[in-house]
């Protein structure tokens, strides 16, 4: 009995109070970001040695933030245009790193080997190092400031990444399925189509998910090439156009910064194990 | 020796079908990877600015970046930020993949949650960092302030040495939880009657993880270091939100000072030269990365030789 009893105490000072703080530290910013957001403003900005004061809790919760991002500013259509950029530029990228993968994985020729590495390579190329010049070729095509400029460059980052997945993915499927199916008469391109693709839907979703939120999430490229307010996407518009000289609103940014997280953190949850299967996978390959 | 042998028709069909294939993704990225590339190479060398179309001269951007005092800076924030964050990010990654690994209830629901950080778009959660971090109205200090911890107001984001130091916290907490995730994986793959065996042989705790977990998660362990170490090296979002390299440009990383430069100021070929400063040290990390991962292919093929 008290071996059980102090192995259960054992349990919980070894995996419950760790795990619970390290969660609570995880997760606070989140909290903080919410009470934030609904909090009126004469309550947000007291002071923190100021006697007697719980900044965790609001008494009288306000939509003011809300409803002065949903129509005093552009949020509506930054949300808009992230999501339109986000879908195309997966779409894109899904389309070119399913070939690419396929042909990585299955075709025999001669350059297979060193074009997985270079894929790999182009894969840990960081957007830091090729802004400026990206900036330029931008500029040259004469897409800056408009939404092509990011739904083509975004695939820089997404295709090596949902090459390299796919390509790991169509390995575990078995040869011997497409090589039946091209005894039965389909030709190389039906058999790859109609039976290896679509064996390979998790993976696609996997590489789908994954890129959605990383095209969702990038900033730096949509900070340098879109310029004027109607077009720029969540994570640029709350940045430069909430913040107006050197005055903050908190409780505005805080909003946005909410109402910016919650359609990813949405579809993440939907989909947890597809992200973390790409997330792991990502990595080993 | 090489001996050419026909192609036949066959081989032929395949290449041909290989090329239809690749050529979507080649395309773009020889327009928006390689060429960039190539430009960027190219700019460093001019002293293009806006408005300028700029003529060849040399490497003069490199040695004026040489004899800048702030680049210099810059350089030894980077490497610091690197070092520190990656500490950081694998000791609380393993740490919380360990703990994670003995949970049996709620699994899912904690692990889901403990990826948030990573899910959010980084400015938005820098922003409420941000908030957190404000000289007057900060949580942060509410809560050291009411713990006992200090009476006086800390400014987070004011000096130069606590500034750096909180953009590494929040680094560090952002990045965790793609190493515990990671991990994680690795340490469900491990072979549960090897710890039966250490615990036969009367290993302890410590033991148990340093004999058994730690060599065996190696791999894993690399690879995710050098993906964290080229991300936290190249970053920008968390420095640009936090402190846009302020105080007095001591917070710089080489991506937010090649931004202030080649962007905020206009002197594209000085930023592009900022920017290609950082190529030698990714170069180096992809190196080792190619090599290690090779490496780590030829041990296992040679263990399945040997079961053989």
């Amino acid at each position: 009995m008290s071996l059980i009893v102090s192995r259960r105490w054992k349990r919980v000072f070894y995996l419950y109070i760790p795990l619970g703080t390290i969660l609570t530290g995880t997760l606070f910013p989140f909290y903080w970001m919410g009470v934030t957001a609904f909090r009126p403003d004469q309550e947000l900005y007291i002071p923190w040695n100021k006697p007697k004061f719980n900044p965790f809790l609001t008494l009288r919760p306000t939509l003011e933030h809300l409803a002065f991002l949903f129509q005093e500013t552009l949020f509506k259509r930054w949300l808009f245009n992230t999501l339109m950029i986000a879908l195309l530029s997966t779409a894109i990228s899904l389309f070119c790193g399913l070939l690419a993968g396929y042909a990585i994985a299955r075709v025999r020729f001669p350059l297979a080997g060193p074009l997985g590495t270079w894929i790999f390579i182009t894969y840990l190329v960081p957007p830091t190092l090729l802004f400026i010049p990206l900036g330029e070729v931008v500029r040259g095509f004469r897409l800056g400031d408009t939404p092509w400029a990011l739904i083509l460059t975004y695939p820089t980052f997404l295709i090596p990444f949902c090459t390299w997945l796919l390509m790991g993915y169509f390995r575990t499927i078995p040869k011997e399925l497409e090589e039946c199916a091209q005894i039965d008469g389909a030709s190389r391109l039906q058999a790859m189509v109609r039976i290896v693709f679509p064996l390979a839907i998790p993976g696609i979703l996997s590489a789908g998910i994954f890129a959605f939120t990383l095209s969702w999430n990038e900033f730096l490229y949509a900070l340098i090439f879109i310029s004027s307010a109607q077009q720029k996407t969540v994570p640029v518009g709350v940045v430069s156009e909430l913040v107006r000289g050197d005055t903050f609103f908190w409780g505005a940014l805080m909003a946005g910064a909410l109402m910016g997280s919650v359609p990813v953190a949405f579809i993440y949850s939907f989909f947890v194990e597809h992200y973390v299967s790409a997330l792991t996978g990502a990595v080993k390959g | 020796m090489f001996r050419y042998r026909e192609v036949t028709k066959r081989e032929r069909q395949e290449w041909f079908f290989a090329f239809c294939l690749l050529s979507p993704a080649l395309l773009m990225l020889l327009i928006f990877v390689l060429y960039p590339f190539l430009d960027g190479l190219w700019l460093s060398v001019l002293d293009k600015e806006v408005g300028h179309p700029g003529k060849f001269i040399g490497l003069k951007n490199f040695f004026k970046l040489w004899n800048d005092q702030i680049f210099r800076r810059t350089a030894q924030n980077t490497v610091l930020y690197t070092a520190a964050a990656t500490i950081l990010k694998l000791g609380l990654g393993m740490i919380v993949a360990l703990l994670l690994n003995q949970l049996i209830k709620f699994k899912r629901i904690v692990r889901a949650s403990m990826l948030l950080p990573w899910i959010v778009p980084t400015v938005l959660s820098a922003l409420a960092w941000k908030w957190m971090f404000d000289p007057t109205f900060s949580v942060v200090n509410f809560f050291l302030y009411n713990l006992g911890i200090t009476t006086k107001q800390i400014s987070w984001l004011g000096g130069p040495v606590l500034s750096l130091t909180s953009v590494i916290i929040v680094n560090a907490w952002r990045g965790m939880p793609f190493f515990a995730i990671t991990l994680l994986a690795g340490l469900q793959t491990i072979n549960p009657t090897l710890y039966e065996a250490a615990d036969i042989d009367g290993a302890s705790g410590w033991q148990r993880f340093w004999y058994v977990t730690w060599p065996l998660l190696m791999p894993v362990t690399m690879v995710v270091v050098l993906f964290s170490v080229i991300m936290t090296f190249a970053d920008f979002q968390l420095v640009y939100i936090l402190t846009g390299g302020g105080p007095a440009n001591s917070t710089h990383l080489f991506a937010t000072y090649a931004y202030q430069i080649g962007i905020a100021t206009g002197k594209i070929s000085e930023g592009a030269a900022v920017s290609l400063a950082m190529f030698p040290f990714l170069f180096l990390i992809v190196v080792f990365q190619l090599w290690y991962i090779r490496r780590e292919e030829e041990v296992k093929e040679e263990v399945k030789k040997k079961k053989r």
